[in-house]
């Protein structure tokens, strides 16, 4: 019998807003260790919260943004938990009233687009860090533990999708188009491998073409697009075989091991869970008025999904605007290079190209670079007028990228610019026949191939910057 | 000048400072010997500020010598209630866990009573965290009442009207979640005032129960107790909760007199649960209030006798997350573990005492899963229905009145191993804090053993000026003038 | 009736480690405050809104500004641990 996963996937997004979530401390990563705290963020006796506004309108654009039901009234509550990372021993967080409710995500992936609901989108406060000292580096084997509370306060935005998943693949799908959307909106830098999003999921199996749900387990811990694939995939099979075995599933919280590349039961199920939720009494209730949310709406930017479509109806091919549409600021570029005149298809093709290909090389991200669109639209007019070669225009992509200024002076600059006076090629054109009059008698005698040699003579004689085409050209004529 | 510096009010000592009849370092000097002839036997203090007193006496004087006017509080010694921060200087919240904490910041508080130029003279003594009716439950001992050193002062800011009661302070800060200022005010025969939720900033105040409460002042007069009123009230961006609007304005209607008052007798409260010598001060009080021409009725708030119970429930749910902090990690007193849920264990059991213990697991099981409906959510619920009664009653009256506790100072030792017994203590002075509108507490009379008897006012959330107006009322015609014996800086 | 109470599991919860001596005398004083509580069961408040705060307020927020930190050695100086900038605690138990 076949199985099919049913995934759940809850995505943790660090905001970025310049101050915490509930005090003024400077909200950024790689600071000096305990530097970025305050009486608040600390969990001090007598330190009160402040909820940081622009965290949660940032909360409802993305709410917004994906067509969830903003609350009328949301309220925070207390978490309550031991942790040695969390100062107060309680996160503040949301429960029964959060920022956003519903709404939904289209996903592409296996061919097709599924809609995944979501359940709700809330807000809450980060951990401090802790580094478990110790041989092995393992938290068993640690002498000691080690406490920084910089990230402690960190806006965190949960946002919970419904169980609509259905492989490994369409999950890590989600979480990529999820980002994109997070990057769109400008609300956070999403930087996996800095832990600014971060993945858990819920996943059970079923008979395929079942629509019971089986039991399902919590998997904790995963920090890129490629552990919440693996550890889904791991999971799942686990599952499967567990139940292809007459097992059963047993209902438990695991955590994906990534170097060991599978999941581990967690902590024992007893009270843990029993996290004592009630209304946070330091906060009083949030309710947004409706010009802001107006604000919020009228502002909100072209979504990924949008854009690619876009850019697919101009031409673009899927993987191409796809690339254009996520890449960060590609899309900005692309459309500022079709506003000067740049054909879209060709922009594209640069960006994506070579474009990539040299800040990859320079060790530069695109928003560090000096090209513009109106580069790249004088980039194509420089190649339509035939004025560069397509070889050329990749170099001189490669120059404008260094800092050297704009295509036309690059081009100056390396000597690019290919001969357009018709007078000097056909100069050029009328001394090489001169100089090879055998061939040209060949030549009008029906040997075509010989059109090659003398293309090649002229090329050499005008150092490579005529045109090929309108040489052949001129070299018919004259022999013709 | 004539008579002792530290028997004066705040308003005689801001008069003769601003003459020049009497300098701030005189002042303090005076609250010091004060101090010194009474902590022994009253322990109201836990630490003493010497040079911070110093220097902000200096400051004051200097402003006074350069002719400007420096305030109202300008070189006036005040306390501060050991459960409010003030940097650099320990704050322990009566808590052994506590013991040696320096907090690296003022409390709101603390920070505008500087900026008025008052003189800090120390911390003083509570029940720990501020959970007790009686000052006994401090993890440094208990303070004694200063009219009869065998009983308590009063809690849980015993300590703050202890001191002002004897002198060593002129005035103190106090914080009151279930009548910590009101009924340590009633026991010690002095004002005590709860201002409304929300009017004082929290910030900076080891909270017990976030949603109920709130810093007041403690004063021999009302006057003085309008005064520390006006320099502690006030929005601040810090406190969520802290009230947004123009704070009540008390001063032009101070000393408008009960006439044409409406004044609502609780019936609840002002009847048989007090003792003969409570209930016949206070009805002479109400005698006195009618004869000069406000009008006396009884009012009937049948939530009331659900109100000690919501509070017993929502206070320590509260606390139980807001002591959640105290886990020997970042701060405060750390016993050893071998893994670091052992170490909170172990120094959570070995820092905080019996009560503090008792009101955080009683906290912990009202909100734990399948209770939360029963228990925590039902509180709330009654919550409402209190504050429906009470905003039905000011329907009709301009403030309610009753006896701030239904007892003068019990004996040390008395009712500590009974919590039923103690919580009752405060049943006339709970239901304000559920309510939130503010409240205070004024002599108005002694028992047949000179204890004083305090009379309790209650007005509307930002009824403030009423509430003020109707207390100097009272204030008037009590004529309260008994100082307890241990008031004497001579030695003993 | 006094309410029974499992102690131990409130103990854990709340992260106290007290003798079974205690958690006896703990569990009988809860379950006879608890019992005081148990009028409020009585009551009809079926539809009665929970009151959270005692004053309606809605909205208190602060703009996103950044302010001044603590020193960090004024405050690593009260921790009962620390190795170099950081607070230092025992191991954790649990792998989570």
């Amino acid at each position: 019998m076949g199985y099919e996963a049913v995934i759940g996937v809850e995505t943790h997004v660090e905001l970025a807003t310049r101050s915490k979530m509930f005090c003024g401390c400077p909200n950024g990563f790689g600071a000096e260790p305990n530097s970025s705290i305050c009486p608040v963020c600390l969990g001090l006796p007598g330190a009160l919260p402040v909820p940081n506004a622009r965290a949660i309108e940032a909360t409802v654009s993305l709410g917004l943004a994906l067509g969830a039901e903003v609350a009328p009234h949301s309220v925070f509550h207390r978490k309550n938990y031991f942790y040695a990372d969390l100062p107060k021993n309680y996160q503040i967080s949301q429960f029964d009233l959060p920022l956003c409710r519903g709404g939904h995500l289209d996903v592409e992936a296996e061919g097709g687009t599924r809609r995944v609901g979501l359940t709700r989108i809330h807000l809450e406060e980060d951990t401090g860090k802790s580094t478990h000292l110790g041989a092995s580096g393992r938290i068993r084997a640690a002498e000691a533990v080690l406490l920084d509370f910089n990230r402690s306060g960190v806006p965190l935005m949960e946002v919970v999708s419904e169980p609509d998943l259905r492989s490994p693949e369409e999950a890590r799908a989600f979480a990529a188009e999820l980002r994109a959307v997070i990057l769109a909106l400008g609300i956070s830098e999403a930087r996996l491998e800095e832990g600014q999003m971060r993945f858990d999921a819920n996943v059970s199996v079923r008979p395929e073409g079942g629509s019971g749900l089986g039991t399902k387990v919590e998997i904790k811990n995963m920090n890129s697009l490629r552990s919440l694939q693996r550890a889904l995939a791991f999971e799942a099979e686990r599952q499967t075989g567990l139940l292809s075995a007459g097992g059963e599933v047993e209902q438990e919280t695991r955590h994906w091991d990534e170097a060991a590349g599978c999941t581990r039961a967690g902590r024992s199920k007893e009270e843990s869970s029993d996290y004592r939720y009630f209304p946070e009494p330091d906060l009083v209730p949030v309710a947004l008025e409706a010009a802001l949310l107006d604000r919020l709406r009228e502002a909100l930017p072209e979504l990924p999904a949008q854009r690619r479509a876009r850019y697919a109806a101009l031409g673009l091919d899927a993987g191409a605007a796809r690339l254009v549409a996520e890449g960060d600021g590609y899309g900005p570029l692309l459309d500022a290079a079709v506003a000067a005149g740049a054909d879209p298809r060709q922009g594209a093709n640069w960006l994506t190209g070579e474009v990539t290909a040299h800040l990859r090389r320079l060790g530069i991200t695109l928003a560090d670079a000096p090209l513009t669109g109106a580069h790249l639209g004088e980039l194509h007019g420089l190649v339509a007028a035939g004025r560069l070669s397509a070889t050329a225009a990749k170099e001189v992509l490669a120059g404008v990228l260094e800092g050297e200024g704009t295509p036309a002076e690059v081009a100056a600059r390396r000597d690019l610019i290919q001969i357009s006076d018709e007078t000097v090629l056909e100069a050029a054109v009328a001394e090489v026949l001169a100089a090879h009059p055998a061939e040209v008698e060949r030549l009008r005698a029906g040997e075509q191939r010989l059109i090659g040699f003398l293309v090649g003579k002229v090329m050499q004689v005008t150092g490579g910057k005529a045109d090929p085409r309108r040489v052949s050209e001129a070299v018919r004529r004259a022999a013709g | 000048m004539s008579g002792d510096p530290a028997d004066l009010t705040i308003a005689e000592a801001a008069a003769a400072l601003r003459s020049g009849a009497l300098s701030a370092a005189d002042l303090l000097a005076a609250v010091r010997r004060r101090a010194g002839a009474t902590e022994a036997q009253l322990h109201a203090y836990l630490t003493l500020d010497v040079e911070g007193a110093e220097r902000a006496a200096e400051a004051a004087d200097a402003a006074l010598s350069r002719g400007e006017d420096p305030g109202p509080l300008a070189g006036i010694p005040l306390a501060i209630k050991d459960n409010m921060c003030t940097r650099g200087i320990e704050t322990t919240s009566g808590s052994r866990l506590l013991a040696g904490y320096r907090p690296p910041y003022d409390a709101t508080v603390v920070g505008r009573l500087r900026a008025a130029g008052a003189v800090i003279v120390g911390k003083t003594n509570l029940d720990e965290f501020a959970m007790g009716s009686s000052t006994e439950n401090s993890a440094y001992g208990p303070t004694r009442n200063p009219w009869d050193p065998d009983r308590v002062p009063g809690g849980s800011s015993g300590g703050s009207a202890a001191a002002v009661a004897v002198g060593s302070a002129l005035g103190a800060l106090g914080s009151d979640t279930g009548g910590s200022i009101r009924q340590p005010a009633a026991l010690c025969g002095i004002v005590g005032l709860k201002p409304t939720y929300g009017l004082v900033s929290r910030y900076g105040l080891v909270a017990f129960a976030s949603s109920l409460d709130q810093i007041g002042p403690f004063a021999r007069t009302v006057e003085d107790a309008a005064t520390l009123f006006e320099a502690i009230c006030g929005h601040d961006p810090s406190d969520a909760t802290s009230y947004r609007g123009v704070p009540p304005v008390v001063r032009p209607t101070l000393e408008a007199g009960p006439e044409g008052l409406r004044v609502g007798v609780i019936a609840e409260l002002a009847g048989e649960g007090n003792e003969p010598a409570v209930l016949a001060a206070f009805g002479r009080t109400l005698e006195a209030l009618e004869v000069a021409g406000a009008e006396v009725r009884e009012v009937s708030l049948p939530s009331i006798p659900y109100a000690l119970d919501a509070y017993y429930l929502i206070a320590p749910a509260e606390c139980s997350a807001n002591l959640a902090r105290f886990d020997g990690v970042r701060y405060g007193r750390r016993l050893p573990g071998d893994t670091v849920e052992q170490m909170m264990a172990a120094t959570r059991r070995d820092g905080f005492g019996p009560e503090v213990t008792r009101r955080i697991l009683l906290g912990t099981y009202a909100l734990s899963a399948g209770y939360y409906e029963a228990f925590y959510g039902r509180a709330q619920q009654v919550r409402t229905l209190v504050i429906e009664d009470f905003a039905r009653a000011y329907g009709r009256v301009d403030v309610l009145v009753c006896p701030t506790s239904p007892t003068t100072a019990f004996a040390i030792g008395e009712r500590t191993e009974d919590p039923l017994a103690m919580y009752l203590a405060d049943v006339c002075t709970i239901p304000s804090n559920l309510v939130g509108g503010p409240g205070i507490s004024l002599p108005v009379g002694r028992d047949g053993a000179g204890l004083p008897i305090g009379f309790q006012v209650l007005a509307p959330p930002l009824g403030e000026a009423v509430l003020l107006r109707a207390a100097r009322a009272v204030e008037v015609l009590a004529g309260f003038a008994a100082r307890p014996a241990l008031a004497t800086s001579e030695a003993r | 009736m006094p309410v029974p109470i499992d102690i131990a599991k409130v103990a854990r919860l709340a992260r106290l480690a007290l003798t079974p001596d205690e958690m006896e005398a703990y569990g009988a004083q809860l379950g006879a405050i608890l019992e005081h509580a148990a009028s409020l069961q009585a009551l009809d408040i079926q539809g009665v809104p929970p009151t959270a705060h005692p004053l309606p307020m809605l909205n208190a927020l602060r703009p996103d500004e950044v302010e001044e930190t603590l020193e960090r050695e004024e405050v690593l100086a009260q921790a009962p641990d620390r190795d170099g900038p950081y607070f230092r605690v025992p191991p954790f138990m649990e792998d989570e």
